[in-house]
């Protein structure tokens, strides 16, 4: 690992693949990444990525049991620290889901995660690669190709005031896609599978990353 | 709009890509990193890696595998064969695959399927069948019936009965594969394909037969499938995945 100025950490809390977020992020950058639960290297993080894959409430379950809830919260909250949810750590940015009963989440962003409901004969798992409708300039978004195409694998959707939206996509009706509330993101698709457009999704983090670093 | 995948099947015998023509005479035909490599750049939209040998030794070969593709490759991939339990199918998923599919061995045990996609998520799951047409009985209204073991042992079960307990059970995708046409590219079995697609709300994979892009063209509007799965069309330099989508995309169908 080289010896760089930024440290990413990707939260380690059970949930799912976090090895690939890990990969993609090596593949498009030299700085330093760590996965982990371990508090101090959290608090040391110049950003932090919360992955997910599998059931809200298991999720919000093994933050609570790792005891993460609360520096989660001030680092997101208090200490304004660049943050990525991914997939179902997107999800858990908002106040609750229906998903297996009503669950509490972070809260960070306003809304709710509900059941995907695309009707027709749409299929449940959203599965596979979507484009996505960009709102706004955001700069997580800036630089895609045309073809705006990122890899979904979802059941439930976040529903929040559009204010918080940075892009959409279309399925039956249009869901949420990303978003955004200052230092807070989120993107409901797979950049770390997503070849070109992830990459350049996740050089966009980095970027913004390193400028928050600058101006700190 | 969602489009429709193509998904390359790599056989993986000892570490190296291998085809048989139905189920029997494999060749093998090389590095699957490079396999992978190669169709990745050619747009592939997803891969699926199947271990066809069971030893443990091979196994060990196998992980490696699909640890080497998940630190080069950066689009989903599912990992089939060997798939028993919760524990073997933890073990892929920690070595960088999106899903695991379970073929034999959830016929066997179909509690395996929930044990799955509690463990991990339904969208983990997928649940692959090999279906062969038979006469149509009371046992298998659809006509088609299901068979294990690499397609040595039929079971008596309904495919279509099948796929319909495998979503209840909690499967996230299926891939249905048809015996008859499988290897022997003369066109996927859409009857099964189609009947199999109108009855899940899950996305199928079509997979068995495809040998020239109308093939795949047919599996996704005909058949109503989400995705095909090719294998030998693209291992032998027939075509690459770029003209087969470029064909599909031309004949109207959503492409990445």
């Amino acid at each position: 690992m080289p010896r760089t100025s930024l440290e990413i950490a990707i939260i380690d809390y059970d949930m799912g693949n976090v090895k690939s977020i890990e990969n993609a992020i090596k593949h498009i950058c030299n700085y330093s990444i760590v996965v982990t639960a371990d508090h101090d290297r959290i608090r040391q993080a110049d950003a932090l990525i919360l992955p997910g894959v599998g059931a809200y409430r298991d999720a919000m379950e093994h933050l609570r049991k790792r005891n993460l809830i609360d520096i989660l919260n001030d680092e997101a909250l208090n200490k304004k620290k660049i943050i990525l949810g991914i997939c179902l750590g997107m999800q858990m940015l908002f106040e609750s889901s229906e998903e297996g009963g009503l669950n509490k989440g972070l809260g960070w962003i306003p809304g709710t995660v509900e059941r995907l409901n695309p009707g027709g004969d749409l299929r449940v798992p959203h599965m596979g690669w979507n484009n996505i409708e960009i709102a706004g300039e955001p700069p997580l978004l800036a630089g895609l190709g045309e073809e705006k195409d990122f890899y979904f694998v979802h059941s439930y959707h976040a529903n929040c005031p559009a204010e918080f939206v940075t892009s959409r996509f279309e399925y039956g009706q249009h869901y949420t896609a990303s978003v955004a509330k200052g230092n807070i993101m989120g993107a409901q698709f797979h950049p770390e599978k997503s070849q070109g457009n992830g990459f350049t999704l996740l050089r966009n983090f980095v970027a913004i990353v390193e400028e928050a670093k600058k101006g700190a | 709009m969602l489009t429709k995948r193509v998904i390359v099947c790599l056989d993986v015998r000892a570490g190296q890509v291998t085809k048989g023509v139905k189920f029997q005479g494999n060749v093998d035909l090389g590095d699957p990193v490079e396999y992978a490599r190669r169709y990745y750049e050619q747009g592939v939209d997803e891969l699926v890696f199947y271990d066809i040998t069971a030893s443990a030794e091979q196994r060990s070969l196998f992980i490696d595998v699909v640890e080497r593709v998940a630190a080069e490759i950066f689009i989903p991939f599912s990992v089939g064969g060997g798939i028993r339990d919760v524990d073997t199918m933890r073990t892929v998923l920690l070595a960088g695959a999106e899903k695991v599919s379970v073929n034999s061995p959830a016929v066997r045990n179909p509690e395996i399927i929930t044990a799955g996609a509690e463990a991990f998520g339904a969208q983990c799951i997928v649940v692959g069948m090999d279906a062969q047409k038979v006469e149509t009985t009371k046992a298998i209204p659809s006509g088609y019936e299901i068979v294990i073991d690499g397609g040595r042992t039929p079971t008596g079960q309904d495919a279509l009965a099948w796929a319909i307990e495998a979503e209840s059970r909690g499967a996230g995708e299926i891939c249905l594969n048809a015996i008859d046409t499988d290897g022997v590219k003369q066109g996927y079995e859409l009857t099964i394909t189609r009947m199999v697609s109108d009855a899940v709300g899950i996305p199928v994979i079509a997979s068995g037969g495809g040998g020239t892009p109308q093939h795949l063209i047919d599996a996704v509007t005909t058949g109503g499938a989400d995705a095909a799965l090719i294998a030998s069309m693209v291992h032998y330099g027939d075509y690459t995945v770029g003209s087969i989508k470029a064909d599909m995309a031309q004949a109207g169908v959503p492409i990445r």
